[in-house]
């Protein structure tokens, strides 16, 4: 499936739209410029993020199956999700539309109520993000396009959970080369060393930020979160590159919480790899929301001539 | 990271006199030392056919104990007492006295699926860890957790407009759970941000929190999707023997 990735359903999801919003507006840039074109899903609604799962599973399954549905009557078969947890829950309903006969009933049963066609699987492919950029664009081009590289600046790659775990819902990874590893994730690596980063070697690519309990067990997410700080910084990293507006939003939080609760202070600084990528493509800081992070980053940024 | 397993000997369980003398005999302090006996008394054996049957716990009878899960988990590095492989050795034999010894921190679970990864008996602990938090407020053996509460106000709200907006979520979070919204830390974000923040985002930001966005035509939908969670709800309590009206 996904033949050509030029064009491409998008969708955002609600983070986006809101404390995400730099994610949202650095990834439609680099699209811009890098001539993609991000088409959004018409009247989408919440994919059910890590919440709704709780209430009960199926519920979570229909409101994404909703939005690939949509994508699909809007003639594509592939839809781009830039947020982990998006991403996490078009495969799960991919998934389970494919392999568990409960799910599919429910759907049926519940889109024909709501009056719109019931998803089936395989119609449409949900990418990352990450996918769109390694397979629309590639690690060559986009060295090439760069024109102001990021100058070995030392990114630590954060991957968190939901863009590998559970390994089951992605069928498409660890299948060898040059496919994406669920056990150590190199895709953004990729991209961002392309851009001209030097990757630090970071052994927390893919542990858990707390994010499903970023305000309802602050103490957790707070030890998880400075643990991934201190870490990265102990690895040499200046910036630590996210790729999901929870793990991001939950590392900059928490990193004011662990010096104001703990008078634990963290310096590394937190940009989504959108920014990074926009950024040594030309854009300036501002273009790609650099001003909308919580952490001020300018100082890191300026000491490399970016933004 | 070794695997933090829950000592059998519980300080509670160990005894020491500081003075005693038997027989003549002084055996005050460590000498006297002597360990109670752990009796159990009482099994729940519908207890793991109760979890399997909340979503989530349906795999619970595939585990072998072989502790993967705990080794791998992200909560038992922080507290070693958070340990999935035990709880699920307890509710597969009945234990539930002990596994009510720890029935306020099973909801800490963040839900990062490392065990679900590391399980090699496609066991799924992540669903069984939320089966065991739903089945023990279904119970009643702990009120509702915080996280429970933030689902709750979450899934609400997507029930009722399709989409979830941030500071609305938040909000009804705090208020639910009591919290004040003026914690230190909270207050030192917010004004950081507001330092920072251009003009225009923060106007949008505004904007989001009075015109909550919502999906167009979403009614139907949301009628549909009511229905279906509570004859979820009802069968779920159903299956835990319990009137509906007690589920939440
Ligand atoms: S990893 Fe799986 S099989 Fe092993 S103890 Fe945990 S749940 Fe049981
Ligand atoms: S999903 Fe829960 S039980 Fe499993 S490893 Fe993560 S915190 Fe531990």
């Amino acid at each position: 499936m996904a033949g050509d990735l030029k064009k491409v359903a998008y969708y955002p999801g609600c983070v986006l739209e809101g404390t995400g919003h730099a994610y949202n507006r650095s990834t439609k840039e680099v699209g811009k410029v890098l001539g993609l074109d991000l088409v959004e899903v018409k009247n989408w609604n919440c994919c059910g993020a890590m919440e709704v799962k709780n209430t009960d599973p199926k519920l979570q399954t229909y409101l994404s199956a909703r939005n690939l549905s949509i994508a699909q009557g809007m003639g594509f078969d592939t839809v781009m999700a830039p947020c982990n947890g998006c991403y996490h829950n078009l495969k799960k309903a991919e998934y389970d539309l494919k392999n568990d006969p409960a799910s599919v009933e429910m759907n049926e049963r519940v889109s024909t109520k709501a009056g719109h066609p019931a998803y089936r699987a395989g119609k449409v492919e949900t990418i990352h993000a990450i996918d769109w950029l390694k397979r629309a664009v590639g690690e060559e081009e986009l060295a090439r396009r760069v024109t102001n590289s990021l100058k070995g600046l030392k990114v630590a790659n954060y991957y968190g959970c939901m863009y590998t775990r559970p390994r089951h819902i992605f069928p498409e990874k660890d299948k060898g080369p040059g496919s994406e590893s669920t056990l150590r994730p190199h895709f953004m690596d990729d991209l961002l060393a392309a851009a001209g980063a030097e990757n630090v070697e970071y052994p927390l690519k893919t542990a858990c930020c707390g994010g499903a309990h970023a305000l309802s067990d602050c103490d957790t997410s707070t030890t998880l979160v400075l643990n991934l700080l201190e870490t990265a910084e102990a690895c040499g990293a200046e910036v630590i590159a996210t790729n999901c507006p929870t793990c991001h939003t939950g590392l900059e939080m928490h990193q004011v919480r662990a010096d104001k609760v703990l008078g634990r202070k963290t310096r590394v600084r937190i940009l989504y790899f959108t920014q990074l990528i926009g950024m040594a493509l030309g854009l300036s800081a501002r273009k790609v929301g650099v001003p909308e992070n919580m952490s001020d980053p300018s100082d890191v940024l300026q000491a490399k001539g970016l933004g | 990271m070794p695997i933090h397993e829950k000592s059998l000997i519980r300080p509670e369980n160990l005894i020491t006199h500081d003075s005693l003398v038997i027989d003549g005999t002084d055996v005050s302090g460590h000498w006297s030392t002597f360990i109670k006996s752990r009796t159990i008394t009482d099994y729940n054996e519908a207890m793991q056919d109760e979890i399997a049957a909340l979503p989530g716990g349906e795999y619970i009878h595939r585990c072998w104990q072989c502790g993967s899960c705990t080794n791998a988990c992200t909560v038992n590095a922080v507290n070693p007492d958070f340990n999935p492989r035990y709880w699920i050795y307890l509710i597969r034999t009945g234990m539930e006295e002990e596994l009510l010894r720890d029935k306020d921190i099973i909801w800490q679970c963040v839900s990062c699926n490392k065990c679900t990864y590391a399980c090699p008996r496609d066991v799924f602990p992540e669903g069984v860890m939320k089966a065991t938090a739903h089945w023990l407020e279904l119970k009643g053996h702990t009120a509702a957790s915080p996280a429970t509460h933030f689902d709750a106000t979450f899934t609400e709200q997507i029930l009722a407009t399709g989409r979830m907006e941030e500071s609305h979520t938040l909000r009804s979070f705090f208020k639910r759970t009591g919290q004040p919204l003026n914690q230190p830390w909270l207050v030192a974000l917010v004004t950081g941000m507001a330092k920072r923040f251009p003009l225009f985002f923060m106007i949008r930001m505004g904007l989001a929190v009075v015109f909550r966005p919502r999906t167009r035509g979403w009614a139907r939908t949301e009628g549909v999707l009511r229905d279906f969670v509570s004859q979820r709800r009802a069968r779920n309590a159903a299956a835990l023997g319990l009137d509906s009206k007690e589920g939440h």
